[in-house]
Parts: structure tokens; sequence; C-alpha cells
């Protein structure tokens, strides 16, 4: 019952968000988005002491029951999803543009609930069902701004997203078709026992090319920067903070411990150098605030498939960081464009200057989340590069390694770029009149505080990411 | 009966990406329809269609009687109708009120959240070598 809660209170939420208005909808909203980051909590807690707990629907036995599963891994990505929805949902409280609320809040509690459970579902099919409703919610909330840009956003990102499920949707089928089983454990017991005759590899690379698809690697990446812009700043946070690397998650859970195949891990390693470098690129390209940072998302989700390409428990574990690491400061920037958006009126950095002298403390909490991003060493980021370019190196794959440090040095030109441009210089023109709002500031705060810890205590994170089951055939 | 399964399969993927490919926005998303119905036969195909061995499971017995259909690709196939058919009906609405805004239902002329080297889109957005002078 325990791992069902997280992902019951917030649909439950969003059912309920669609009928009430006004302020009992902002408190229910705030209330409930508290209350899953105590669930998520107390189920973190209840899995790092007592183990793995799965729960089976309907008590079917194992390899054929609808199985929710939840270990390390997923009990962390859980409550750092619900760390970003409660600070979402504070910034939305004071959110300018948000004319529709109970529909907004309604479609943002859905994102969060099938996120939860996309990490959760043990089983494909499960997983296909959360990965629509997580699809849908993200369109929704992508036409309720209406404009030219909302809308033809949400067309593309539909395109390219319903061509991904399809092609998941198909080798699902066809792995059912082969094996008979879709259950995770049945799976990595079959792969394990590398019995060739049913040309698992073959099924479990569509799978995988679908997941590429929705991760945003490189030759299909266009749709993400053209897409997440049009969302209106703190949704950004959830959808650009949450969507890509949940997927991520899945394709470390797929690659790594059910479909164990060699093939895939070079595979997976060479399109991540490339997705890397022209993720960073497009990014060093562009001058508004949430292009640049989208296609950040691109780069940085490249450095999270070399990790998921090195297949080793240390490979994984700094993935694993790293992906934490990513979500929490992927949302905090996209927050603060939003603060600087409410500030100076422009996402454009051309448009605006001058917030260090103006703003001082989004200042520094940017600069921290910038050079964490980057990955200049006390913070957060350093550590998850660390691991892994580490791990390339103890495998000999130099070139992974150069190609990693050479999107480092871009990032760090891009950063600095936003810091000069928009910090730096004075600004142009007179500075908007909005007030920022102060719970955005503590609750971003908080946010960057829990970036500073992992930066300057990563021991107790990691020990607990070393303890998990990487491979396929143990217990998962 | 796979045999006729697969040759339907195979004419809905190549129809399929012949009207994805197309420049007209309906035609596009119909595309992703007929894909979309490739794809759940290719989940009914993986069930043994065809077999007239009821699927039951009689009294006493724990599984099913040799060579049986699968009813599980069956209902996992009903299940991504219903998704897919929910996500038509949106993406046709959607195509609609961006074709409406547009006044054209030509994708490839949907550049505002793309702009190109084209000097059309380029009005506000001047490229990097023009900041510089």
């Amino acid at each position: 019952m325990s791992l069902l809660m997280p992902f019951l209170l917030p649909i439950a939420t969003s059912l309920l968000s669609v009928f009430i208005k006004g302020r009992l909808l902002i408190g229910m909203n705030l209330i409930s988005s508290f209350a899953l980051l105590i669930l998520a909590l107390q189920l973190l807690f209840d899995v790092v002491s007592s183990g793995p707990k799965s729960l089976m629907f309907g008590n079917w036995p194992v390899p054929y029951g609808i199985e929710f599963y939840a270990d390390g891994l997923s009990a962390l990505l859980i409550m750092l999803i619900a760390l970003v929805s409660a600070v979402v949902m504070v910034f939305m409280v004071h959110w300018q543009s948000t004319s529709n609320k109970s529909a907004y809040f309604a479609l943002a509690q859905c994102l969060v609930a099938s996120a939860i459970a996309v990490s959760l579902a043990a089983d494909l099919f499960n997983l296909y069902v959360w990965f629509e409703l997580m699809l849908i919610a993200v369109l929704g909330l992508m036409v309720l701004g209406k404009g030219h840009q909302q809308t033809e956003a949400a067309l593309k990102y539909f395109a390219v997203s319903m061509l991904g499920t399809l092609i998941m949707l198909s080798a699902i089928g066809m792995i059912h078709g082969a094996v008979g089983h879709l259950n995770f454990s049945a799976l990595a017991e079959l792969s394990a026992s590398e019995d060739s005759g049913h040309h698992l590899t073959l099924y479990g690379g569509m799978l995988l090319l679908a997941l590429l698809l929705k991760i945003g690697a490189f030759p299909l990446f266009a749709w993400l920067p053209a897409a997440y812009h049009a969302l209106p700043a703190p949704l950004l946070a959830l959808v650009g903070g949450l969507l890509t690397k949940i997927s991520v998650y899945v394709l470390m859970r797929i690659s790594g411990q059910v479909l164990d195949y060699q093939l895939y891990h070079e595979a997976i390693g060479w399109l991540a150098v490339i997705t890397m470098l022209s993720g960073v690129l497009g990014a060093a390209y562009h001058w508004d605030l949430r292009r640049i940072l989208s296609f950040h998302i691109v780069s940085q989700v490249g450095f999270l498939l070399l990790g998921v390409a090195l297949a080793t428990p240390a490979g994984m574990t700094g993935t694993a960081f790293f992906l934490f690491h990513n979500i929490l400061v992927k949302a905090n920037l996209f927050l603060i464009a939003g603060l600087i958006w409410m500030t100076a009126g422009h996402y454009d950095l051309r448009k605006f200057g001058g917030l260090y002298p103006a703003r001082p403390l989004l200042s520094v909490i940017f600069l921290l989340s910038a050079l964490s991003l980057v990955g200049v060493p006390p913070t957060s980021g350093f550590w998850g590069k660390l691991l892994i370019i580490m791990e390339t190196l103890t495998q000999e794959k130099y070139l992974w390694a150069a190609a990693a440090l050479i999107t480092g040095v871009l990032t760090l030109y891009s950063m600095s770029k936003i810091w000069l441009e928009g910090f730096w210089k004075p600004h142009p023109g007179q500075l908007g009149s909005l007030v920022i709002p102060k719970s955005s500031y503590v609750v971003m705060l908080i946010m960057s505080l829990v970036i500073l810890m992992m930066g300057l205590m990563p021991g107790p994170l990691i020990d607990v990411l070393q303890q998990q089951q990487w491979h396929a055939g143990g217990a998962l | 009966m796979s045999f006729i399964l697969i040759t339907v399969i195979s004419i809905c993927v190549s129809g399929g990406i012949l009207l994805l490919l197309s420049r007209e926005v309906f035609k596009m998303i119909m595309g992703l329809a007929v894909l979309g119905t490739a794809a759940n036969l290719v989940v009914f195909t993986g069930g043994r269609p065809g077999s007239l061995v009821p699927a039951v499971i009689e009294q006493g017995s724990q599984s099913l009687m040799t060579g049986a259909a699968s009813p599980l690709p069956q209902a996992l196939v009903l299940t991504a109708i219903v998704i897919g058919f929910a996500l038509l009906c949106f993406a046709l609405v959607l195509a609609a009120a961006v074709a409406n805004q547009q006044g054209d239902s030509d994708v490839a002329s949907y550049r505002e959240n793309e702009p190109s080297g084209n000097t059309k889109a380029q009005s506000d957005k001047p490229l990097v070598m023009e900041i510089e002078s």
C-alpha cells in the first residue's frame, strides 16, 4: 500500500482540482504536494533501511501480475519528483500568467503522478501506459497557453512523441510475442540466460530507439528546444527538469538491468558523444534563456547516456548521481529564468542586463546552479562528472572522456554568456517593476541548499547508490 | 492467419510512413493514426491469433489448453486502442487549431518556434554575426 500512495495522492489531487477554484484549489495543491514529499521521504527511508519493496496488483505471482517495484534508485527519484513538484506548486501560486489555474494545477499533478508511476512500474506495458499519460499531461499544459507558439510546439511535440510511443508499443508487442513475458525480472532472467533463439536483442533495440527518441538523443533532439520553451516558466521547470530524466531512468533500468547486452552499450556510448556535443553547441548559438537551457538539457542527457553506456556498477552509480543532480539544477535554472522574466520582462539576453546590482540574491542562486551545471569542484555536478569520467578512463574509452571534458568547457562558455550578458552588462532600459514573491525566494533557497549539500556531502547519496543491484539476473 | 496480418501490417506501415512524410498537417496526423493501427496489429499478432481453441481455463486445470490464443495481447491492444483514439482526437483538434492560427496547413511553414536562416522568420532574431556590429 505504501508503494501506491505516492501515485494515488497526486492523481486524486489532479482529479479534484478540476472541480474547485480559488484559494481552496491552491491550498489543496500545496498541502498535497507537501504530503507527497513526506510520503516520498518515508518510502526512501523504508527502502534504504529494509531493502526493495514490491507490490503485486491482485496478488498474482511474479512474472504474470502487474508489479510496482521500488529500490533505492526509484525511491530517490520519487523523492526528487516530489521535491521539484512542491517547489513548482509554490511558484505557481503567484505566477502572473496563469489565468486558467484549475487546469494548470490538474495537469501538473497528473504529470507528477504519471512520472512517479513510470519510476515504479516494473512491467513494460505498464510503463507504456504511464508514458502515454505523461505525454497527455504535457500536451495539455502546452496548449493551455493558447498562443501560436504554444499550439505549434504542442503539435511538434505530439508528432514526435507519438511516433516514439508507437515504436515502443510495437517493440513491446514483439517482445511479448517472442518470449511471452513483459515483467522486468522475467525479461532479465531471459536476457541473462543468453538463449539467442528469440531475437530479444532486436526487439529490445527497438524499445531503446523509442526511449532514445523520448530522451532527445542525437539525431532526434530538435523537437526538444522547439517545444519546451512554449511553457510558462514554473511548468517549464517541472517538464524540463523531469521529463527527459525520467526517460533516462527507464533507459538505465532497461539497458542496465533488464536487457543487458554489450551491443546496446557500445551504440549508446557513441550516440552519447554526439548528443553531448551537438546540444552544447546549439546552446552556444542561442540568446533566449529558455532555448539555451533547453539545449543544455540535450547536452546533459548526452552525458547521462555516456554513463548508461559504461554499464558497470561504478558507471551506473555516477549516472544516477548525475541524474539526481541534474533534475535539481535544471529545475532551479528554469525557475530562475522565470524570475528573470518577471524582473526584466524578457527571456532574450540581448534585451536585458544588470541583474547583479539589482537582484543580488537571485544572482548568487543562479551562480550556484550554473557552476553546478558546469561541474566546478565543490558543487554537485562535479561529483557526478568525476564518477562518470573516472569510469570512462578505467574502461579506456579515452575518446568518450575527451568529448565529456570538451562538453564541460563549452557548458562553461554558455553559462558565462548568461552571466556576463544578463547579470553584469548594464541594463539597456528600465528594469520591470514586478515584485518577486518572497515564497519563491524561500523555496528556491531550499532547492539551492539541497544542491549545495549534494556537493559538499556526496557520501550518503553515493553510499545508497552503491548498494543498488545494478545488473540483470539479480533480485530485481 | 499470421501471414494475412503481416501483409496488412506492412501495408499499414508503408502507407502510414508515406502519409507521415506529407507536408499537409492533417495527412501527417492521419499517418500517425495508420501507423498506430499497425502497432496495434503487431501486438495482436504476437498473441497466436487464428487459433480456434477457446481461451478458457477448464475447471481443475491451471493453464490454458495447448494451442489456445493468448488473451493477454488482446487486452493490451484494447488499452492501446483506447489511448491511441483519445490522442488522435486531441491531435486532430490541435492540428485544426494550428492550421487556423497560422492560416496555412503546410507544416514546413510552422517556424515560429524554430527560427531558421530564412529571412522571413528572422525579423526579430538577428544572427550572431549581425549583433557584433
